[in-house]
C-alpha cells in the first residue's frame, strides 16, 4: 500500500522546496537589495538632538557687558508620571485654576505627547520659583524645574541696536535650508542678527535612540557620531554704554535718533532711537505678550529711526553742498553772494533767515549764517557746471557726489535692515516734469529740502567725512571678536578707507572753521560747550505728513549734526528730533550733552539738570498721542480683567479635587489601555 | 516491551532533536534580545517575570513532557488517537461558555494564571486522528466517502475555530490536505484547488472586465490548439465551455460574493494590502462603525507589517548583532516576541542569519518527510507527514507575513515564537513522531 503514491513524496518536496525558495528570494531583496530600510530604520530610532551652546557675550568700549546670559526656570510636566501627585498644590503655587490646569495638560500632550515633557510654565518668576523650588519634592517626577539660558541686558539700554532672539519661523527654515530647527532659538534683529553666526557659536549634536513611543532610551553608537557645543564668541564694541544711556534718556518721549561716531575708525559709539524699550521685556515669559504691544504702539519703539528714520536734512546738508561745490572747481572759497534775505535766480523766490548785508560774503559766513541764497545758488552752480554741458549730466555728477558721501545709498553698518534714504534720480524729474526741467526745478535740494531724505545714521557719517578731511570708514558697533579666525570675513569691509573728496585740507579748515562759527557765534550757540573747541550745524527740516488721509505740513524736524574738538575730532554727532521745531533748541543742546560727556567723562551737575529738563520735556504729535492712548486704554481693560480674575481664584473645594483627581486618572486610565499586553500561555 | 531494560534513546533520531534544541534556543535568545532591558541577567532568568525566562519556563516543562513521551509506548497513541480527538473537540466546545476574551480572540481559556487555547492544541488530536483513519485497511482516498470522511476530520476543528475568531489557527488545519495528497487523494482535486487559487489571486489583481477578456481569450486558444480533438469529440468543447462558465462566475460574481459578504472587512483588507492594492471600501454596504474598525486595522496590520520590513530589511548582510538592533530592541515591531519574532534574526543577523535559520526548518521538514516515508505502518507515516504539513505552513506563512508576502495571519513561528501552549504543543507533535519514528520497524494500526 504504501508504494502506491511513492512518487508524491517528491511533488511536496518541490512545493515546499519552492515555498522556501519564495521567501529566501524576498529576503534576499529586502535585506540586500533595498537600501531603503536602513534609513527608514535611522529615521525610526534613531533622533538628533541639537545642543545649543551659550551665546557670545557683547562687551562696550569699556569692557563692560551690555548683553549676557542670565539663567531661568521652566516649570516641566511630565503627564505620565502625573497619579497620585498633589496637582492642585502645583495649581495653588502658580495661582491657576482647574480649567486652566486642563487646558495646559492636554495642549502639553497634544505638543509633545504623554511620555515627553514638556513646559508647563515657562521662565518663571522668583517669587515662583522659589515657592515651587521648596516644594518641588512634592510633586516630582511629574513636574519638575529646568534651568534655561535666556539673554538679559544690564544696562536696559541700545534695545534697537543689540536686538533679541526668537523662535525661529517657517520662513527662517527654508531660507538657511533647514540648518535651523522648529524651536531653535536665533538672533531675530540688531546686532543679535547681524552677527548670528559668531554669537551663536557651534551647535552640538547628539545622536539618541529612542524608542517606539520616542522616549530616549540611550546614546547611538556610544556616540561616535556626536559632536560637542562650542560657546559663542564674545563681541567687543566701540560702544560707550554710559553714553548710549544718556542718549536714550535725552530722547526720552521724544520721537528722534541720536548716533556718536567716532570719526577716526567709523566706530559707533552710541545710537540711540526714541522711544525706545527696555529690552529684557522681550527675553521672559513676557515675551510675546509685550511684543505684540511693542509692536502695535504707534510711536513705534521697535522701529530703529537711527538708521531706518528718514528725514529730509534741511540746512544740516549745507556744508555737503559747499563741498561738492568746491571740489567740482565752481567755487572758491572767497565765493560771495549779495544776499538780502530772498533768493531769486528763479521764479519762485526763495527765503533766507538772514537779511543784512554781507551775512553771504564768503563761504565761511554764508554757512556759518546758514544763507539759504548762497546755498541755492552754489548749488546751481554746480548742476549748471560748464563742464558737463546739460543739466541731466550735472545732476547725474551732483548725485553721484551725494551717493559716494553716503546719502542715497546704503552706508553697509553692522545692523539688519537699514535704510538708504532717497536722493532722486533723474529719471524721476523726467517722469514728474515730462523731461523739462532745470536747477530750478529741484533748487531745494542745495538746502536739504524737497524730496531729499537722510538717515541720521548717514548724517552723523557725512560728519565725520569733514572732521576727517575728506575719508570715512563704514560706521559700525564691533571692533573686535574674540577669538578671531581665518575665517572671519565679516569685520572686513570696516577695514577700508573711503576717500571722498579731493579736496585740499586747508579748504575743510574753512568749513570747519565756519562750522565752528556756527557753534560759537552762529544758529547754535546754545550747543556750546565751555573748553571745546566744537564745529556744528543745525537744521530746521520742514516736512509733511499724512493725516487721517489729508496731506498736511507739520511742525519741523530739528536737526544738529557736530564734531568735536576740531582740531583733533574724537566724536561725530548727529541728532534729530522729529517735530521739534528749530535745530537750535532740542537737538543742538542734546548733541552738546553727548559731546560733552563723551569728551569729559562725565558731565557738571548744571549739565545733568539740562538732561532731565530735555529728558521730561515731551515732544510727541497730538495724533501719535491719541492713537497711542486708544491702545493703552485696550491694554489696561485687558490687565484689569487679569487682575479680576487672579483675585476671583479661590483655592478647590473638596469636591473639585475630587473631581480634579478623577480627570488625571482618566488620562492614566488612557494611557494604560494602549500599553498593556496580554500574557500568553 | 520484551526488552526489560528499555532504553529510552533507541531509535530516536538525534538530528531531528538537535535541530529542535537549536531553534528552541534561538527563539529564547530572541525573545531576550527584544526584552532584555539592563537588569541582571541572572536575576531575569530566575524571577519568571520577564518573557526569556518564561519562555525557558516552557522549554523546561516541554523537556520533560517530551521524555515522557519518550518513554510511552508507541501503541499508546494509535489506541487512543480516536479519543483524544473527541477530547480535543470538547475542549474547543467548552471555549465557547469558558472563554475569557482577550485582544479580539475568543479561544482562550484561563485557569487562574495561566491561559489555554484548545485551538493550537487541537492539531496534534487532529494529526493522530487523521493518520488513525487513513491508516486503517480498506481505505483509498479515491473513494467519495473516504475523502468526505478523512475532509471533515480536518474540518470540524477548523470550523470551530473560525467561530472563535482564530482564521490563522484554522486554516492551519488546511495543511493536512497535503498529508491526504500524499495518501493518494487525487491530484485533480489539488490541481483545481490550486488553479482556483490562482484564479482568485488574479481577480484581486486584475481589473474584471480585463480578466473576463483574458479568459475568453485562453479559452479561445485552447479550442484552436485542441480542434482536432474537438473535432472529433463535440463534447470536449462543452467542457472547455464549461470551465470557461465556471472561472467567469468565479471571478464575476462568486469572489466578489465571498468578499462582500463571508469575510469580515478587516480580513478583505489585509488581502488586499498584501497583494499590493488599496482596498475601495463600498461605503454603502457597510455601518459607520465597521468602516471605522477596518480604518483601525488597517492602520494596524500596515504599521505592522511596515515595522517589520523595516526590521528585516534594515538587518543587510551580516545584521546588527545581538542586543544592536534598533528597531526590535525598541518595540518599533509590534508583537515582536510572539509573531513577529523572525525580525529580531533578520535585523540583528541579517541575511544570513535569515537563511541560516530557513535552512534549519527546511532541514527538519524534509528530515520528518524523510522519517515519514522510512515508516513501516501508514500510521506513523500519515502523522510524519502531517507535521511537516503543520510545520511548514506554520514557518511559511509566518515568515511570508514578517516580510510582506503573506497576508497578516497571526500563527506562531514554530518552536521559537512566545508562548506556553504553542511552545508545548509543538514539542509534543514532534516527539510524538521521534516515539513512532523510534518504533518504525513496528506496524501500527
Amino acid at each position: 500500500m504504501p508504494s502506491i503514491n511513492q512518487s508524491r513524496q517528491n511533488v511536496i518536496r518541490l512545493i515546499i522546496g519552492i515555498s522556501f525558495l519564495i521567501l529566501i528570494f524576498r529576503l534576499l531583496f529586502l535585506q540586500l537589495a533595498s537600501s531603503k530600510y536602513d534609513l527608514l530604520a535611522i529615521d525610526n530610532a534613531v533622533s538628533k538632538k541639537v545642543i545649543f551652546p551659550e551665546r557670545g557675550i557683547v562687551f562696550d568700549r569699556k569692557g563692560k557687558s551690555i548683553l549676557e546670559n542670565t539663567l531661568t526656570y521652566d516649570l516641566m510636566i511630565l503627564p505620565t508620571q502625573l497619579k497620585g501627585l498633589d496637582t492642585l498644590g502645583v495649581c495653588a503655587i502658580l495661582k491657576i485654576d482647574m480649567p486652566e490646569f486642563k487646558d495646559r495638560l492636554l495642549s502639553a500632550m497634544i505638543k509633545n505627547g504623554r511620555y515627553r515633557p514638556s513646559i508647563f510654565e515657562a521662565s518663571l518668576s522668583t517669587e515662583t520659583f522659589v515657592q515651587l523650588q521648596e516644594n518641588i519634592y512634592r510633586f516630582e517626577p511629574g513636574f519638575f524645574l529646568q534651568e534655561r539660558p535666556i539673554r538679559s541686558y544690564p544696562y536696559k539700554a541700545a534695545a534697537q541696536v543689540l536686538g533679541y532672539v526668537g523662535e525661529v519661523d517657517s520662513t527662517i527654515l527654508k531660507r538657511t535650508h533647514f540648518f535651523y530647527q522648529i524651536g531653535d532659538y536665533m538672533g531675530l534683529s540688531g546686532l543679535e542678527r547681524f552677527y548670528e553666526p559668531i554669537l551663536m557659536g557651534q551647535r552640538g549634536v547628539r545622536y539618541q535612540v529612542k524608542d517606539n513611543k520616542n522616549r530616549i532610551v540611550g546614546s547611538y553608537e556610544q556616540g561616535r557620531f556626536d559632536s560637542i557645543a562650542i560657546a559663542g564668541r564674545n563681541l567687543r564694541t566701540y560702544m560707550d554704554i554710559d553714553l548710549q544711556v544718556l542718549a536714550e534718556r535725552l530722547l526720552n518721549n521724544k520721537l528722534g535718533a541720536i548716533v556718536a561716531i567716532e570719526p577716526k575708525t567709523g566706530g559707533i559709539l552710541a545710537l540711540a532711537s526714541g522711544p525706545t524699550y527696555d529690552p529684557n521685556q522681550l527675553t521672559g515669559n513676557q515675551r510675546r505678550n509685550n511684543f505684540s504691544w511693542l509692536l502695535r504702539d504707534t510711536s513705534r519703539p521697535l522701529f530703529n529711526r537711527a538708521i531706518k528714520g528718514q528725514y529730509p536734512p534741511g540746512s544740516t546738508i549745507k556744508p555737503i553742498q559747499a563741498l561738492v561745490a568746491l571740489d567740482e572747481g565752481v567755487i572758491t572759497p572767497n565765493f560771495g553772494l549779495n544776499c538780502r534775505g530772498e533768493y531769486l535766480g528763479c521764479r519762485r523766490p526763495i527765503s533766507c533767515e538772514e537779511k543784512f548785508e554781507g551775512h553771504a560774503a564768503n563761504l565761511r559766513l554764508a554757512l556759518a549764517h546758514s544763507c539759504n541764497s548762497y546755498f541755492s545758488h552754489i548749488y546751481r552752480l554746480a548742476i549748471d557746471n560748464p563742464s558737463e554741458r546739460t543739466t541731466v549730466n550735472g545732476y547725474l555728477r551732483w548725485k553721484r557726489y551725494m551717493n559716494s558721501f553716503g546719502l542715497g545709498v546704503k552706508l553697509g553698518v553692522d545692523l539688519p535692515s537699514e535704510d538708504r534714504g532717497y536722493i532722486p534720480d533723474t529719471s524721476f524729474y523726467n517722469r514728474i516734469y515730462n523731461k523739462s526741467w532745470s536747477s530750478c526745478t529741484n533748487v531745494f535740494l542745495g538746502i536739504g529740502q524737497g524730496e531729499m531724505q537722510a538717515t541720521p545714521l548717514q548724517m552723523a557719517n557725512l560728519m565725520c567725512i569733514i572732521a576727517n578731511k575728506g575719508y570715512y570708514y563704514i560706521p559700525h558697533f564691533v571692533k573686535s571678536i574674540d577669538d578671531p579666525r581665518e575665517t572671519d570675513t565679516i569685520l572686513n569691509r570696516y577695514k577700508i578707507k573711503h576717500n571722498v573728496t579731493n579736496i585740499p585740507d586747508t579748504i575743510y579748515n574753512i568749513v570747519q572753521m565756519a562750522m565752528q562759527d556756527v557753534v560759537e557765534s552762529g544758529t547754535a550757540r546754545g550747543a556750546r560747550i565751555e573748553g571745546i573747541a566744537m564745529s556744528g550745524k543745525t537744521g530746521t527740516a520742514e516736512n509733511y505728513g499724512i493725516i487721517y488721509g489729508k496731506r498736511e505740513k507739520l511742525a519741523n524736524h530739528s536737526w544738529f549734526i557736530c564734531f568735536a574738538p576740531r582740531e583733533n575730532p574724537k566724536i561725530a554727532v548727529a541728532v534729530v528730533v522729529e517735530n521739534a521745531g528749530f535745530g537750535a533748541t532740542w537737538a543742538g543742546p542734546m548733541a552738546s550733552l553727548m559731546v560733552e560727556k563723551y569728551l569729559n567723562d562725565t558731565l557738571s551737575q548744571a549739565r545733568w539738570k539740562e538732561v532731565e529738563r530735555i529728558e521730561n520735556k515731551e515732544i510727541i504729535l497730538p495724533i501719535v498721542k491719541a492713537k497711542r492712548r486708544a491702545l493703552d486704554s485696550l491694554r489696561l481693560q485687558r490687565l484689569r480683567t487679569e487682575q479680576l480674575r487672579k483675585q476671583a481664584f479661590v483655592p478647590l473645594s473638596p469636591f473639585d479635587q475630587k473631581n480634579h483627581e478623577r480627570i488625571i486618572l482618566a488620562f492614566h486610565l488612557n494611557a494604560l489601555k494602549s500599553d498593556h499586553e496580554e500574557q500568553f500561555i | 516491551m520484551k526488552n526489560n531494560s528499555f532504553d529510552i534513546s533507541k531509535g530516536v533520531d538525534w538530528a531531528l532533536v538537535l535541530v529542535y534544541v537549536i531553534l528552541v534556543v534561538t527563539g529564547i535568545a530572541s525573545i531576550f534580545a527584544t526584552t532584555y532591558r539592563d537588569e541582571s541577567i541572572l536575576n531575569g532568568f530566575l524571577s519568571l517575570t520577564t518573557d526569556y525566562s518564561r519562555q525557558t519556563l516552557y522549554f523546561l516543562i516541554s523537556a520533560v513532557l517530551a521524555v515522557f513521551i519518550l518513554l510511552t509506548d508507541s501503541k499508546f497513541y494509535t489506541a487512543t488517537a480516536n479519543i483524544f480527538y473527541v477530547f480535543g473537540i470538547i475542549l474547543l466546545i467548552l471555549v465557547f461558555p469558558f472563554h475569557t476574551e482577550v485582544k479580539g480572540t475568543k479561544s482562550i481559556i484561563r485557569f487562574s494564571s495561566f491561559q489555554l487555547q484548545p485551538a493550537e492544541l487541537c492539531k496534534i488530536f487532529v494529526n493522530l486522528a487523521l493518520a488513525k483513519y487513513l491508516s486503517s485497511r480498506d481505505i483509498t482516498l479515491s473513494k467519495l466517502k473516504t475523502m468526505f470522511i478523512a475532509a471533515s476530520l480536518v474540518l470540524i476543528p477548523a470550523i470551530l475555530t473560525i467561530m472563535q475568531s482564530e482564521t490563522g489557527l484554522a486554516l492551519v488545519y488546511f495543511s493536512f490536505f497535503l498529508v491526504m495528497y500524499r495518501e493518494g487523494l487525487p491530484s485533480a482535486i489539488l490541481t483545481i484547488a490550486f488553479s482556483l487559487a490562482v484564479l482568485v489571486v488574479l481577480t484581486l489583481l486584475i481589473d474584471q472586465d480585463i480578466l473576463a477578456v483574458g479568459l475568453t481569450l485562453l479559452a479561445g486558444f485552447v479550442v484552436f490548439l485542441f480542434k482536432r480533438q474537438i473535432s472529433r469529440r463535440k463534447s470536449l468543447f462543452f467542457v472547455v465551455f464549461a470551465i470557461w462558465t465556471f472561472c467567469i462566475g468565479v471571478q464575476r460574481f462568486a469572489v466578489p460574493y465571498f468578499f462582500n459578504h463571508v469575510l469580515k472587512p478587516y480580513q478583505v483588507e489585509r488581502i488586499y494590502s498584501t497583494v499590493g492594492k488599496d482596498f475601495q471600501v463600498d461605503t454603502k454596504k457597510i455601518s459607520e462603525e465597521d468602516l471605522k474598525k477596518i480604518e483601525e486595522k488597517k492602520k494596524a496590520g500596515n504599521y505592522n507589517v511596515k515595522q517589520s520590513k523595516i526590521a528585516i530589511g534594515s538587518g543587510g548582510f551580516f545584521g546588527k548583532g545581538l542586543l544592536r538592533g534598533t528597531q526590535t530592541r525598541y518595540d518599533f515591531v509590534p508583537e515582536q516576541r510572539t509573531d513577529f519574532i523572525f525580525c529580531t534574526i533578520g535585523e540583528g543577523f541579517g541575511f544570513m542569519g535569515s537563511l541560516l535559520l530557513l535552512g534549519l526548518y527546511l532541514f527538519m521538514i524534509f528530515r520528518v518527510i524523510r522519517i515519514a516515508e522510512r515508516q513501516r505502518s501508514s500510521f506513523s507515516r500519515c502523522y510524519a507527514y502531517g507535521v511537516a504539513s503543520v510545520l511548514f505552513f506554520h514557518v511559511f506563512i509566518n515568515v511570508g507575513m514578517t516580510i510582506g508576502i503573506v497576508p497578516v495571519i497571526g500563527i506562531p513561528l514554530p518552536f521559537m515564537s512566545y508562548g506556553g501552549t504553542a511552545q508545548i504543543t509543538f514539542t509534543v507533535l514532534l516527539f510524538i513522531l521521534i516515539r513512532l519514528d523510534a518504533d518504525r520497524q513496528m506496524i501500527l494500526r
